[in-house]
């Protein structure tokens, strides 16, 4: 037998186990055409400045190629008077690019922009062609629908799903919103397990006194109001994202422990565990080592119910109003207007649908997951 | 004559992940009312499944074609109505670990009164009788004051026997009994398998017993079935199987047994480790303030010696502390008297100061599927010693790891599998061979023989005296396989719960043994038979 040292094969992107994995999670066809939903919904609401927007995508003004969703660019850059952002829904400014910054556009805007628009060319000097190029919604989340009639405005040409009661655009908020909810979600799971894995680990792996002080803290530390504490630090520094998410997170990662130490506290008697020890590994190698891997297929079980627990969470605080500032896209003031105005059933139903097809796409999602680990379960 | 079970050309194929596995490949036999049917063979040979097939306990992924005659009565494809009468009532099964086929929330009476009340439809006082009857039967002491105990309450031999209390609660026709005695100890193995011949005898059963241990086949069985890798390759009646064997799977399982004797030890050779009175007491809590209320007492002044070259053989049964000493030993768990390795005294060093001193001082588990991280390749599992003790620092890991797979018999071109792709023979040689890279001086054997089949006991037997020879290794040999120990051990050293019994030289032991514990053993591990 050759005693020549083997070439490391080159390293394959996934385990054999995980490659089983992925396998048996490729057979949940649901799960699988969920995942590809989802991801497609998500990615688009990434890029929600380019979808919904009340800047234009791409201007040209005076031959120059601008973006305005990247750049400020005040009125003045078009010719205009004011030192502020351009208002682009303006007819002033529309007529401004369409003419190469015309004096005559604050005279007859209508007039002049219908002029340019049929292929006419003004008889004026300095006119220089330009044009403009909109994203499909063109109001952004914030921005206020200036057409004529009562908020919340039934769904029409203009706004497909409506407006709410301070007229802005329904669907450009449920884009954002989208994107906020999830962004949101993910950033408390990953934070909550993070800690909370890490406090599992210790406690299981140490036991004793350490995991009795830290049980009993985290006994206090789960018994504190979080929903009071939220409210009552939202009123003396100010409402934002990133405080809820801080918050969230400080009072949520306790979820995570009591799973994590449980499964520490089994492996830590595990004769590999105590091999590693035997060899003289050091703690902190044994415990991401050995017993992480181990202690991962039930910690990612447990994420779903963070996930759509992150998202309901947010909504339920937004619904209260004691949530984000009330100008953020929020699903869960959409549901609070719905609640509001029962005349405008068009709210209630988009922020139900919303709700219902996101957190539909999520379980249908994990409970792939869930079953691609699951050791036991085969797949015929 | 009619056979009470008639299996035919009985296929089972497993299904997962659309691989199939044919498990059991055209198995015919009988087993006849009143005769003892053995099924042999090694770990993977299909010997379990072919019994769970008879009264269709597999689980959903098997598929099983053929026949399976239950006195005349097809079971493969009857309706679940049918089998269930048939469970429980003429087919009984025993199986093999007694420590989880009892529910440890009921009592004895709630376990056994369960499947009175359903097959019998006996109630109240009706049923207490008839449990103190079968308690009485199956050997259980004082039975009217046990119904009330929970299984944790009981020793592992009394749980084998009211599991055994359960399987005749019906009367069955048949017994199946899984390997019912393997994880017991030898004495009371020998004590279940009296009361089963006594039972099938009063009561005029069938028993078909699986099992890989010849010597229970030897003693119990009329007939015997050789099973390998699915299929029957020899069946006869048990003399002539055993006098006359005639396919070479069965000569090899008959020769298969650890043989040898260890290879003398120079007299000069230097001591590797010493104890002094080791004790190790874990101390119970009582009370409001935790006052130490008295000790469990695991190991009591345990003294040993071991030189380089030498093999000290620790036996005894299960709770006889055998396996605590060698954690103490490791300084993995806390104990007190003097432990001395390679003159110097480690009892009261701290993880940190052991730390140098691990390399030197290796240990091997029993359990080869639990002592492999399943997430890490077998390259990184024997490597990862190397970086910790620095060994060799230059010289590039896997062509150590490499040679020393090749040293303990594996294919190093096999190094970036995982464990579970591994038997259970192999995966105990990469525990050997993650232990040997680091170059050890002791190496503490716990039951490093015990998960394994016999024909693979015999291998790594020879391995670990090949290295012992080769490195002049002190092994501490822990083991309750008598035969095992007889073949590779110096000094022996008998243990019973906690306190050393006896101790000297092996040959001195085994010719002689000087106690009755010693010579209860030795009958049970080398004749099966109860003294």
């Amino acid at each position: 037998m050759t005693t020549q040292a083997i070439a490391k094969p080159k390293r394959k992107l996934l385990s054999p186990l995980n490659q089983r994995r992925w396998r048996n999670f490729n057979r949940n066809r649901r799960a699988v055409w969920s995942l590809w939903i989802f991801s497609t919904l998500f990615i688009l609401s990434l890029f929600a400045e380019f979808i919904a927007n009340d800047k234009p995508i791409l201007v040209s003004y005076r031959g120059e190629l601008r973006m305005p969703i990247m750049t400020f660019y005040s009125e003045r850059d078009f010719g205009g008077d004011f030192p502020t952002e351009a208002v682009y829904g303006d007819v002033e400014v529309k007529c401004l690019i369409a003419t190469g910054g015309l004096e005559d556009c604050f005279d007859d805007p209508d007039g002049l922009l219908e002029m340019v628009e049929s292929g006419g060319k003004p008889d004026i000097d300095g006119f220089a062609k330009g044009w403009t190029i909109w994203p499909p919604i063109p109001y952004s989340y914030n921005t206020i629908v200036d057409v004529r009639g009562v908020a919340p405005a039934p769904p029409s040409d203009t706004n497909i799903l409506g407006t709410d009661d301070t007229k802005r655009d329904v669907a450009a908020r449920i884009i954002y919103g989208f994107r906020l909810s999830i962004l949101f979600a993910g950033m408390v799971t990953i934070g909550s397990s993070l800690i909370g894995i890490l406090a599992g680990a210790v406690q299981g792996y140490f036991g004793g006194w350490t995991d009795l002080i830290f049980q009993r803290f985290i006994e206090i530390w789960t018994g504190m109001p979080s929903l009071y504490v939220i409210i009552i630090v939202f009123a003396i520094v100010g409402r934002s994202f990133w405080l809820l998410v801080f918050l969230t997170i400080l009072f949520g990662w306790p979820a995570l422990v009591g799973l994590v130490r449980a499964e520490f506290l089994r492996a830590r008697n595990f004769e590999y565990v105590r091999a590693a020890k035997a060899l003289g590994v050091s703690d902190r190698t044994i415990m991401f080592r050995h017993m992480l891997p181990n202690a991962m297929v039930a910690t990612v079980t447990m994420l779903p119910f963070l996930v759509t627990g992150a998202i309901g969470g947010l909504a339920s605080l937004d619904f209260l109003g004691f949530g984000l500032p009330s100008s953020a896209p929020s699903l869960g003031e959409l549901t609070l207007q719905a609640k509001q105005n029962l005349q405008a059933p068009w709210l209630g139903f988009t922020a139900f649908t919303t709700f219902a097809v996101m957190l539909s796409l999520l379980v249908f999602i994990f409970e792939g997951v869930r079953d691609a680990f699951d050791p036991r379960k085969t797949f015929s | 004559m009619t056979a009470l079970l008639d299996v035919q050309k009985l296929n089972v194929r497993f299904r997962q992940d659309g691989e199939t596995t044919h498990a059991v490949r055209a198995v015919s036999f009988q087993v006849h009312k009143g005769e003892t049917v053995a099924i042999v063979g090694e770990s993977g040979s299909g010997k379990s499944v072919t019994a769970l097939s008879t009264v269709q306990l597999l689980g959903d992924s098997a598929h099983v074609d053929g026949s399976i005659k239950y006195n005349g009565t097809q079971m493969v494809d009857a309706p679940e109505a049918d089998l269930r009468r048939v469970r429980g009532n003429d087919i009984s099964f025993i199986f093999q670990e007694p420590m989880t086929s009892l529910n440890p929330l009921h009592t004895l009476e709630k376990q056994l009164a369960e499947s009175i009340e359903l097959h019998q439809g006996l109630r109240g006082t009706a049923v207490t009788n008839k449990i103190v009857q079968l308690l009485n039967q199956v050997g259980i002491r004082d039975a009217e004051s046990r119904l009330g105990a929970y299984p944790h309450q009981l020793s592992g031999g009394q749980r084998q026997r009211v599991m055994i209390a359960m399987a005749l609660a019906n009367d069955p026709e048949l017994l199946i009994a899984d390997e019912p005695t393997t994880a017991l100890d030898v004495t009371i193995q020998a004590q279940i398998l009296d009361l089963l011949a006594e039972l099938k005898q009063s009561k005029g059963m069938s028993l078909l017993f699986i099992t890989h241990d010849l010597t229970i086949v030897r003693k119990i069985a009329d007939r015997v079935c050789v099973m390998k890798s699915g299929e029957i390759v020899e069946t006869g009646p048990t003399a002539e199987i055993f006098s006359n064997p005639q396919h070479p799977y069965t000569q090899m399982l008959l020769a298969a047994e650890s043989t040898g004797t260890p290879l003398p030890v120079p007299a000069d050779a230097p001591i590797v480790l010493e104890t002094d009175a080791v004790k190790i007491w874990f101390p119970i809590h009582r009370g409001l303030l935790k006052r130490t209320a008295g000790h469990i007492k695991a190991v009591n002044n345990a003294t040993l010696t071991v030189r380089a070259g030498e093999t000290v053989g620790v036996v005894g049964e299960s709770g006889s502390g055998k396996t605590t000493l060698a954690l103490a030993i490791m300084r993995l768990i806390r104990s007190e008297g003097a432990i001395t390795f390679q003159g110097k005294e480690i009892h009261a060093l701290n993880q940190k100061q052991m730390r140098p001193l691990r390399n030197a001082m290796q240990i091997v588990f029993q359990d080869p599927y639990g002592s492999l991280s399943p997430r890490m390749t077998v390259a990184q599992i024997i490597a990862e010693g190397l970086s910790i003790h620095e060994i060799d620092p230059t010289r590039d890991r896997r062509e150590m790891v490499a040679e020393i797979m090749a040293e303990v018999g594996l294919d190093p071109a096999l190094m970036d599998r995982y464990p579970h792709e591994f038997s259970g023979g192999q995966r105990q040689r990469i525990a050997i061979a993650r232990a040997m890279i680091l170059r050890p001086k002791l190496l503490v054997l716990d039951e490093p023989t015990s998960a394994l089949d016999m024909t693979v006991q015999v291998q790594i037997v020879e391995l670990l005296r090949d290295l012992q020879q080769k490195y002049k290794l002190a092994y501490l040999f822990i083991s309750h396989d008598l035969k095992v120990v007889r073949a590779l051990s110096h000094k022996v050293m008998v243990m019973k719960q906690g306190d050393v019994v006896e101790a000297g030289d092996a040959d001195a032991i085994f010719d002689a043994p000087q106690t009755d514990y010693t010579r209860a053993l030795m009958a049970a591990a080398f004749e099966g038979r109860t003294i």
